[in-house]
């Protein structure tokens, strides 16, 4: 039997002083995260512009995770909080346009917590696929056919 | 400075719905300063509209550009070219900014994207609040450079109301009573004495009624 599936395209802006190194810690620890998810390495979450989010959702992206330090924590003291409030703000937006604000989130980790980030990975991934695909991807690379026995 | 707000991203694509190529255009001085329609603003904007339109399946191009400031013929000319590729122009700048270029491309449709707020200041980060009211006929000389026309809630211009409670406006109470303000400058510079002088009602005829104000200056007119 043949079925169509939908495979998010998730980006990850993840911190280089928390979840990007938790994320290091999980393939140490072989733990596995969901391919969908594609990560990408930033200073700090407060480096983070709107722009950089609207334009992930323009460019196809189904969902944006934004993974910065545990609030007291950043390496910049209050860069977390500043993007905290950003992603906030991009919801609205994003609400406004008429897009679902469940595809844009923000956590908050430190280096250690590998399990937590995959666990967030994977209920990220799942919160998404039940969304359905974003209107802005391309319908050819969204459905991948799959064999099911 | 100019204090502007953007509409909302359903409310905008409502309005440029019916055309096909739209220039988003920025202006990049008071507008810019409060976060509203600067070059910034016109990148979010523009992905928000373009995420929007296809959402709702409209085929809409929307072009990006801000130019130094928009009431100001000599640089809407560097818009020239963007204009007249695009069916229709949204502008980001303030009321002013959208009807200047209205007025110099009569064929072209030109619609607001932000609603003009008032003439402030930033007070704090992320906080803008109004300071002048443009009544016409400038009365801060008399108040300590504090405007009551703009920030006592009832424009009184002859002491305060009797319903401030410590120090608060009675009609908006996260607002500080002008009246207090008033006093306490007028103390910390000497010139309490100024509250005595009973003030006769304003001249009002300085203001916006009775339609546009226009201001002429002979020893500038070629």
């Amino acid at each position: 039997m043949r079925i169509n599936t939908f495979e998010p395209k998730i980006i990850a802006f993840c911190c280089h002083y928390c979840a990007f190194a938790a994320a290091d810690l999980a393939g140490t620890m072989r733990l596995q995260y969901p391919p969908n998810i594609r990560i990408i390495r930033t200073p700090c979450t407060g480096r983070l512009e709107t722009e950089y989010y609207m334009r992930a959702f323009e460019k196809g992206a189904d969902g944006v995770l934004v993974a910065g330090c545990l609030e007291g924590g950043c390496h910049f003291i209050d860069g977390n909080l500043y993007a905290r409030r950003r992603v906030n703000a991009v919801k609205e937006i994003l609400k406004e346009s008429g897009l679902e604000p469940e595809r844009l989130r923000m956590v908050n980790l430190s280096a250690a917590m590998a399990k937590p980030l995959v666990d967030i990975m994977i209920d990220m991934v799942n919160t998404i696929k039940e969304l359905g695909p974003g209107p802005l991807a391309s319908k050819k690379k969204q459905i991948k056919s799959e064999i099911i026995k | 400075m100019i204090v502007a707000e953007r509409k909302k991203i359903n409310d905008i694509l409502d309005i440029v719905k019916d055309h096909k190529k739209i220039l988003v255009l920025g202006c990049g001085t008071c507008v810019t300063v409060c976060l509203a329609g600067g070059e910034r603003e016109v990148s979010i904007i523009s992905s928000a509209l373009r995420i929007a339109s296809r959402i709702a399946g409209l085929p809409l191009a929307f072009e990006e550009l801000t130019i130094e400031r928009q009431c100001d013929n000599i640089f809407i000319e560097m818009a020239a070219d963007a204009i007249k590729r695009n069916d229709a122009v949204l502008s980001l700048g303030c009321g002013a900014g959208v009807q200047a270029i209205a007025e110099r491309y009569p064929d072209k449709p030109v619609y607001a994207g932000l609603d003009t707020s008032f003439l402030g200041i930033l007070e704090e980060r992320g906080m803008w609040a109004e300071k002048c009211a443009q009544c016409g006929d400038c009365l801060l000389a008399e108040y300590g450079g504090i405007c009551p026309v703009t920030r006592c809630a009832k424009s009184l211009l002859n002491g305060p109301c009797g319903g401030s409670r410590e120090d608060r406006c009675e009609v908006r109470p996260d607002l500080p009573c002008a009246w207090q303000l008033i006093y306490k400058r007028l103390k910390d510079i000497g010139q309490l004495d100024r509250l005595k002088k009973i003030n006769p009602p304003k001249n009002w005829n300085k203001n916006l009624d009775g339609g546009c104000r226009i201001l002429i200056r002979e020893d500038h007119r070629i």
